[in-house]
This record gives C-alpha cells, sequence and structure tokens, in this order.
C-alpha cells in the first residue's frame, strides 16, 4: 500500500515502532474517554462554583490542581472540559468521514466528469485554511459548539475524500473487483460489500488523526473565544480563561489543560498511525 | 583454501586476487537457516558448489527454499535469520564477512540478477547512472572510467551506449534484463546468480537472454548459478542440476543424465506433471498434495508424504545423499534410489 | 446440479463466435480482424507472447472491455456493446461466459471467506433456490477438490492452487456455457499446476462446458486445448486443430514460437535470431 495519510509535519515524527507507547496512548485515550463520560459523578466540585476569595489558590487537599482566577476548581474543569473538548472533535471526525467517503467513492468509483469536479471542488475547500473557513461561519452564526464543528467538518472533508479516492482507484483496479464484474453483481454492490470494507481500515486511521487536529483546531477557537460559550468548561477556553494568571505568575490553570490538549492529540496520532501500519503490514 | 586472510584491505578491489584453481567459485556446505515463526528449518543442510566457467541449475518449486539458498551467496537473508553452515565465495565465508567485506563481495566478486527487471530499476534515473552507480560509489572509480566500462558491457549484452541517456520506461522487458545483466557484470563478477531471470520474460524473448548469458560465460569466464522453476530450461541450458524439496537438495547430477534417468521420485514426477510439448494431449501425471509448508514439522524424507514408492522406512528415516552407483558424479537422497532406477527411468521417456 | 443449465434459445452447436474483432487503444492496434468460434463443450487455445492481445481479446469476450468493430455472439446472442444496464442482462451474460484470472492471490476478495465467496454468487443468480444453496456450495467445493476445512478460510490461508481452485468453483457456480481462463495456470507451480489442468479437464467432461483458453505456454495448449489460434502483434497468425498446428507449423512466427521451448539440446542463439529476422 502506497498511499499515506495526510500528517501534520510536527507530528509526522512520532512514530509508534514500541508497542509500549501504544498500549500507553491508548491507555491514555480510554482514561480521558472515562472521565469525560462519568465527569459528573468524577469531578470533586461544581466546576462552574465561583469562589473569589480562594482565587489563584495553590494546590490544596481540597482543590488538588488549585483554582483558576474566579476560584473555580482546576480538576474538575479540567474533567468537565473534557466532554466539549472530545464531543467537539467527534462531531467534526464523523461528518467529514461519512461525507468524505460519500464524496471519495463517487469520485472514484465513477471517475469522469463526477470526478472533475468532486475532486476540483474539494481542492478550493483545500486551498482555503479550515480556521479561516470556522472564523467566517462563527462570526455569522455567532457562539456555539454547532457552527465551528461543521466549519472544521468542511475543512476536514477533502483530506478523507481524496484518500478515499486514491483507495478507491488502487481497489478498483484489483482483479477481484473485475472477477466480480463477471459474475454480474452491480458495480453499487461490488463497492458497498467489497470495496468498502477493504479500504476502511484505512479511511478510519486517518479519522483517529484527524481527530487529534480538529481537537486542536476546536481548542484554538475557544482560545480565541469564538467555539464554545463563556461558561462551558472547555480546554480551550481554559487556556484562554488562564493567560492572566499566567501573568499573575499562577500558570498551572492554564498550563494543565495545555497538556491534556497535546498529550490527548499525540495519543490519537500514535493510534491511528500504529492502526495504519497494522493494515499496511496485513496488506503485503 | 585460498591464502587471503579474512580484512585484506580492499585496496586492490579492481584487481581480485587469482583463486587456487581448485577452489569452486561457490561452495556451500550443509547450509541451514532457521527462520522465526518457522517449525523446521527453511534450509535443511544445503551442499552445493559451481565450479568456475561453469552454469548450475537450481531447481525447485516456490517454497523449496531455492531462492533463499541463492540470496545467502549475497547474505541478502530475511531479518531474524539464523544460519548455520558456510557458503563460500572463491573460498571467503559470506556468512561471517564484515560489513566491509560483503560491500567488495557484492561489488566484485558476485552478481545477482533478478526476476522483475522493472523491479530492479529505479524508474526515474537513467540507465547510465544504474549502471555506474555501485562503482563509483563502492570502488571510487572516476566517472569517466566508470561508464567508458558501462558502454563495453552494454555492448556485451548486445545494447549500444544510446541506453545510457535513457529511461527505464523507454525500453521493453527484455532490453532491461539485458541492462541489468550489464550491471551484473560491471564489477567483473567470478558469479553470477539468476534468480528465475526469465520467467517474466516472453518466450522468445527468454532464448535470447539465455543466449546471452551463455555468450558471457565463455567470454568472460564468470560462473553461473541458475534458479528456476522450469525443468525444460534448467536441462537446456546447464552442465549440472540441483533439485531441491522442502529446503534440502533431493538429487543433483549431470543435467542429462538427471533428465533422462531421475534417480529421485520427485524429479521423476516433476518431470512428469510438466505439461509436455511432445507429450500426448490428455490427462497429466499430476503429484498428488502439495509441498510441505514452514509450519509443518518433517519427519524422515520430506517427499514422502506424496510418494507413490514412501515406505514406513521412508516416513521415519531422513534419507542421506548417496552417490548413485557407476555414476559418481550423482547424488540421490532417497533409500529406494537403487530398486526403483528402472521404474523411474522408464516413466519419463515420451517417445 | 452440474448439468448445464442452458436455456432452449439456441440449439447450435457453437457457443462462441468471435468474428472480424477490432480494438485499438489510441495509436496501438490491440486487436486486428480476429475471429474464432467455440464449439460446444469444446476447447479453444489462443497463444501468443505478451502484447499480442491474446488478453483483450479474452476481456472483450466477457465484456470488460468492448469492441470497437467485430461481433461476438454468445449462445447465439450478439453480446458485442457493453453489458446492458440493469440487472437482468448482467446476469444473463454472466451465465453465458465466465472467467478465471491469472493471479489467484489477486482474483479473491481478501475479506471473504470461500464459503462466503460462493453463498454470494448463488445468492445473486439463484435466489429462488436459496434452500438448496448449502448442498450446492459442498458439491462445487468437491467439485474443485476443497473440503469443508478450506471452506471457511480466507484467501491469505489458502495455497496458490487453492485459491485457483476457489475462483474455478466461483466460476462454475454460475453454470456458465463459457468459462474463459486467462493464464489461469501460469501462477503456478509445475505440481500443482498439473492437478490444476487435470482437474480443469475432468469439469469439462463431467459438464461439457467449453473453454477459452489464453496462455503463452505452449505444453499448456497441447495438454488441454483441441484446437489453437496463434495471436501475435493483434492478428491471428495461423489458426486449426492443436495436434496439426504444433505439429506441422505453416508460420515461421509459430515455428519460432514452437522452437524458443527450452529443451535439452536447445539453440538460443538460433531462436534469437530468427526472432529478429521475423520483426
Amino acid at each position: 500500500m502506497t498511499i499515506a495519510l495526510v500528517r501534520r509535519p510536527g507530528l509526522a515524527r512520532i512514530r509508534s515502532d514500541r508497542s509500549w507507547l501504544h498500549l500507553l496512548c491508548l491507555g491514555f485515550l480510554g482514561l480521558v474517554v472515562v472521565l469525560a463520560l462519568f465527569a459528573p459523578w468524577l469531578s470533586p466540585h461544581d466546576p462552574n462554583a465561583v469562589d473569589l476569595g480562594n482565587a489563584l489558590a495553590g494546590p490544596s487537599g481540597a482543590h488538588p490542581l488549585g483554582v483558576d482566577g474566579s476560584g473555580r476548581d482546576t480538576a474538575s474543569r479540567l474533567i468537565t472540559g473534557a466532554r466539549t473538548s472530545l464531543l467537539g472533535p467527534l462531531g467534526v471526525v464523523v461528518f467529514s468521514t461519512v461525507a468524505g467517503v460519500v464524496v471519495g467513492v463517487a469520485a472514484g468509483w465513477r471517475g469522469g466528469w463526477l470526478d472533475s469536479v468532486l475532486s476540483r471542488s474539494t481542492e478550493l475547500v483545500f486551498a482555503f485554511p479550515g480556521l479561516l473557513l470556522a472564523l467566517l461561519i462563527v462570526s455569522i452564526y455567532g457562539e456555539g459548539l454547532i457552527a465551528p464543528v461543521v466549519a472544521l467538518g468542511v475543512a476536514y472533508l477533502p483530506y478523507v475524500s481524496r484518500l478515499t479516492r486514491s483507495l478507491v482507484l488502487a481497489e478498483r483496479s484489483r482483479p477481484y473487483v473485475e472477477a466480480y464484474r463477471v459474475q454480474g453483481h452491480s458495480g453499487l454492490q461490488i463497492c458497498l460489500r467489497h470495496v468498502l470494507p477493504n479500504i476502511a481500515p484505512v479511511v478510519l486511521a486517518q479519522s483517529t488523526i484527524n481527530f487529534g487536529y480538529a481537537l486542536i483546531d476546536l481548542a484554538g477557537l475557544s482560545f480565541l473565544g469564538l467555539g464554545v460559550p463563556a461558561l462551558t468548561p472547555d480546554w480551550g477556553r481554559m487556556v484562554f480563561d488562564g493567560e492572566s494568571a499566567i501573568q499573575s505568575g499562577y500558570p498551572l490553570c492554564a498550563i494543565l489543560p495545555c497538556v491534556a490538549i497535546v498529550l490527548t492529540v499525540v495519543a490519537f496520532n500514535v493510534v491511528g498511525e500504529r492502526w495504519a501500519d497494522q493494515v499496511a503490514r496485513r496488506d503485503r | 583454501m585460498t591464502d587471503t586472510p579474512a580484512g585484506t584491505p580492499a585496496a586492490d578491489a579492481a584487481t581480485p586476487e587469482t583463486p587456487n584453481p581448485e577452489t569452486p567459485t561457490l561452495e556451500i556446505q550443509g547450509l541451514r537457516l532457521n527462520l522465526p515463526g518457522a517449525a523446521r528449518p527453511v534450509l535443511a543442510g544445503v551442499d552445493l558448489t559451481v565450479a568456475a566457467r561453469e552454469t548450475v541449475a537450481l531447481v525447485g518449486e516456490s517454497g523449496s527454499g531455492k531462492s533463499l539458498t541463492s540470496r545467502s551467496v549475497l547474505r541478502l537473508l530475511p531479518p531474524g535469520a539464523a544460519t548455520e553452515g558456510a557458503v563460500r565465495v572463491q573460498g571467503e565465508d559470506v556468512l561471517t564477512m564484515n560489513a566491509k567485506q560483503l560491500r567488495r563481495l557484492r561489488t566484485h566478486t558476485a552478481a545477482m540478477i533478478f526476476q522483475d527487471p522493472r523491479a530492479a530499476i529505479n524508474p526515474l534515473r537513467r540507465i547510465g547512472d544504474f549502471l555506474t552507480e555501485s562503482l563509483r560509489l563502492n570502488a571510487d572509480l572516476p566517472a569517466a572510467e566508470a561508464t567508458e566500462r558501462a558502454v563495453r558491457m552494454l555492448d556485451a549484452v548486445g545494447l549500444g551506449d544510446r541506453v545510457l541517456g535513457q529511461y527505464p520506461g523507454q525500453l521493453s522487458g527484455g532490453m532491461l534484463q539485458r541492462v541489468v545483466i550489464a550491471a551484473a557484470l560491471m564489477g567483473d563478477p567470478a558469479l553470477i546468480l539468476a534468480d528465475e531471470p526469465t520467467t517474466a520474460l516472453d518466450v522468445t524473448t527468454q532464448a535470447e537472454v539465455v543466449g546471452l548469458l551463455g555468450d558471457l560465460r565463455d567470454q568472460f569466464g564468470t560462473a553461473l548459478l541458475f534458479v528456476t522453476h522450469d525443468l525444460g530450461l534448467a536441462a537446456a541450458i546447464s552442465d549440472r542440476v540441483y533439485v531441491m524439496y522442502a529446503g534440502r537438495i533431493a538429487e543433483t547430477g549431470p543435467a542429462e543424465a538427471l533428465f533422462q534417468r531421475p534417480r529421485h521420485p520427485y524429479t521423476a514426477a516433476l518431470l512428469r506433471s510438466t505439461p509436455h510439448l511432445d507429450a500426448p494431449a490428455g490427462r497429466l501425471a499430476a503429484i498428488e498434495g502439495r509441498p510441505p509448508s514452514l509450519r509443518e514439522e518433517l519427519t524422515g524424507c520430506p517427499f514422502a508424504a506424496r510418494c507413490a514408492f514412501a515406505t514406513q522406512q521412508c516416513r521415519e528415516e531422513l534419507p542421506p545423499h548417496l552417490p548413485v552407483r557407476g555414476e559418481s558424479s550423482r547424488l540421490v537422497a532417497c533409500h529406494h534410489s537403487e530398486k526403483l532406477a528402472d521404474q523411474l527411468a522408464g516413466s519419463v521417456t515420451h517417445d | 446440479m452440474t448439468e448445464t443449465v442452458l436455456t432452449g434459445t439456441v440449439l447450435t452447436d457453437t457457443v462462441l463466435e468471435v468474428s472480424g474483432l477490432h480494438r485499438s487503444f489510441g495509436a496501438v492496434q490491440a486487436v486486428h480482424d480476429v475471429s474464432f468460434s467455440l464449439a460446444r463443450g469444446g476447447s479453444l487455445g489462443i497463444v501468443g507472447e505478451s502484447g499480442s492481445g491474446k488478453t483483450t481479446t479474452a476481456r472483450i469476450v466477457v465484456g470488460l472491455e468492448h469492441a470497437d468493430t467485430g461481433e461476438v455472439r454468445l449462445l447465439g446472442r450478439d453480446r458485442s456493446g457493453p453489458v446492458g444496464r440493469g440487472r437482468r442482462p448482467r446476469l444473463e451474460r454472466a451465465r453465458e461466459v465466465q472467467m478465471v484470472f491469472q493471479d489467484p492471490f489477486l482474483s479473491l476478495d481478501p475479506r471473504t471467506s470461500v464459503h462466503g465467496v460462493l453463498r454470494e454468487t448463488l445468492r445473486l443468480h439463484f435466489p429462488e433456490r436459496r434452500a438448496d444453496h448449502e448442498r450446492r456450495i459442498a458439491e462445487l467445493l468437491e467439485q474443485v477438490g476443497l473440503g469443508a476445512r478450506e471452506a471457511g478460510a480466507l484467501p491469505r490461508q489458502l495455497s496458490g492452487g487453492q485459491r485457483q481452485r476457489v475462483a474455478i468453483a466461483r466460476a462454475l457456480a454460475v453454470e456458465p456455457a463459457v468459462l474463459v481462463l486467462d493464464e489461469a495456470v501460469a501462477a503456478l507451480d509445475v505440481s500443482v499446476q498439473a492437478q490444476i489442468l487435470n482437474l480443469l479437464a475432468d469439469i469439462r467432461t463431467e459438464t461439457g462446458i467449453g473453454y477459452l483458453f489464453i496462455t503463452h505456454d505452449l505444453g499448456v495448449v497441447r495438454c488441454v486445448t483441441e484446437d489453437v489460434v496463434v495471436m501475435r502483434h493483434g492478428r491471428i497468425v495461423e489458426a486449426g486443430p492443436t495436434a496439426q498446428v504444433l505439429d506441422d507449423p505453416q508460420h515461421p512466427y509459430t515455428r519460432l514460437l514452437l522452437d524458443s521451448v527450452p529443451r535439452p539440446g536447445w539453440d538460443p542463439k538460433g531462436i534469437a535470431a530468427a526472432r529478429r529476422a521475423l520483426l
């Protein structure tokens, strides 16, 4: 398999040759998901409970990770923030994967004018930075999670559709597809029953990697104050809120969400990459 | 043995030391090769020699270990391979060479021709670069001299120097295989290993390439180990033949004698199952079953399970390689070779 | 059952008739004025080297390519155009002609088990006989010499010969009148190749299916065909009964092909010279 996944330069170098790293990342992702799922029961305090008298206090028995500039418990906000921080990218990935696969399969299988139209239009989206697109849409539709998720979903669509198209093209030229044709199966049947399951692992690996990138981008938007509404706990938003705390010399409430973002993104990258490697190895 | 101690500086690489005339160009002794995950050795004690100027065919089906045997001569082994025994090229053991000696071996002493010439050449480089690369990098030959040699070698394989500036995509399969042969000759090797060099070619082109290899042997005195699955081809071109099955040599001897009077049931069965141009139409005498997989352990003769003549002894005892009575140059690994001699010989004559 | 199911549209003895076939790709004339016919239950070989147009001819016959001009008649029906849209014409065409491809490693979906491959085909072609499918699968597997153990296996768990048997079973499941075998034994080992050739011979005797055997190997042609067509550069250079063509070749190219088969006392240089003379 010579088809390469799209990765950003900095993360391309993190290789997952060692299985312990992969296991570690998988474990970390599992932990984050569990935290997000059970956040209301796991967070020690109300993440939005303001206690101005206790603002910017360091770690203590009651607040193991300290509190932020408004006296809100950092640990609780991290745990509850995992929800929006994961839900957003999930929306982006589901949207871009489903739409991207449809576009990519249609372009790759049918070819001809449909391919030209679809390929040109995805290139058009490619030429437009995703974050910029998101800023545009958010500025039109206002605050909220839906607008940036849809915007990033559209921005990520070309990555998936281009990959899918090249995979379908490669798969379509394989003799087994011709064998099914000679057997009398329709193109749609062959596509759904045989081509899609064969390309699915690679596409899903790309989507896993995309998840990490979407998380960064959404966090970036929240940091700019454009993503989630002001009071919702969110990692990107926490970094934004913690800015002034850093200036006051209390960096913990801003650094911790940064660490959470970076670790999650790296973990998604490692897991997705390893998945793709395994698919490639099995195909040989 | 040669008088070349291991670790001789490679400075005199351009003039390879003349070996003792009695030293075979290639001598494989008791080569065993184990791979991780395999239940039995992939090569289970292979003995093989190729003398100077000799053409030797190594015949076998896929999985017999024939390709691994030829690749082990350049120590091109799969990861995790554990070897025992010795593979000596002009008296030097390849398996214990250091990196520098190995590089010299691959550049100057032994060269390999692979099955698919298109896969062996970088499609984005000109033929000239492909031919001279190895000498320029490994022997520090000035570019002009390397090119001069490339022109001579292309001439030897029947191609003009026009090819130097062309890209692989511009040449046909047969021409490309000739380029690969020219590349193999660049280092003036004593031994050429050809791994199914004509399988990817058309029959008429095959004749041309094989004729060329014969010419080159006469002209340069190169020894040739020809790995193939094609019995007819092996019979047509080689002085001696080794028939391999499941990592062991089943039978060896002069080509003509071996194909006229096979002494191993496997050789005879293989000859009979080949669709023959002169044979009458109709059913072939196929060998039932298939070669043992690497996941199965083997006891006794590896061919016993498919052999029509197998007895209890065959299933229990590994047959040793014994000389054929009256033919000192032949060895066969079959318990019943003497008894079956007439039966086996009779089964392969078509007329 | 294994008897051919040929709904009584045709009663002629010719199952496949190709006449005046032309096909070019850009400036290259891949197939030029090719005509031949295959009798019911017969076996016709098309021999040639790469670029002879033999594979393109086969692909036109099964409907994977279309001809520029010329006619392909299967069971008396004109099949020169592209395979019609819709389910019925597709299935009809499939029941006229099936194909076994060269590379058994690529012609099976890596994710579908042997049993799954056959069930899929039967469901497509014989949905009304659903209750009978399991029995038919077992019968097909037995016909190609595979057991219950192989039925559950994925292609990668099988050897090359076993995969080719699966491909043959898949083609037979449709119960076609003609089976096109495109270098179907070329990728197999000698001992396995003989098994498959014998199997194919048995199946033809049992079912009365016709073979169009595309190959470069004259030994294979001798072994399994009754008639042969020799192609070169897209044209037929010689045609006739196999024994006659191989024993007494008329065209110099056929002679060259025959001389090129390696054997003891072979003269590669003479062949090379003859080849250059022909160019």
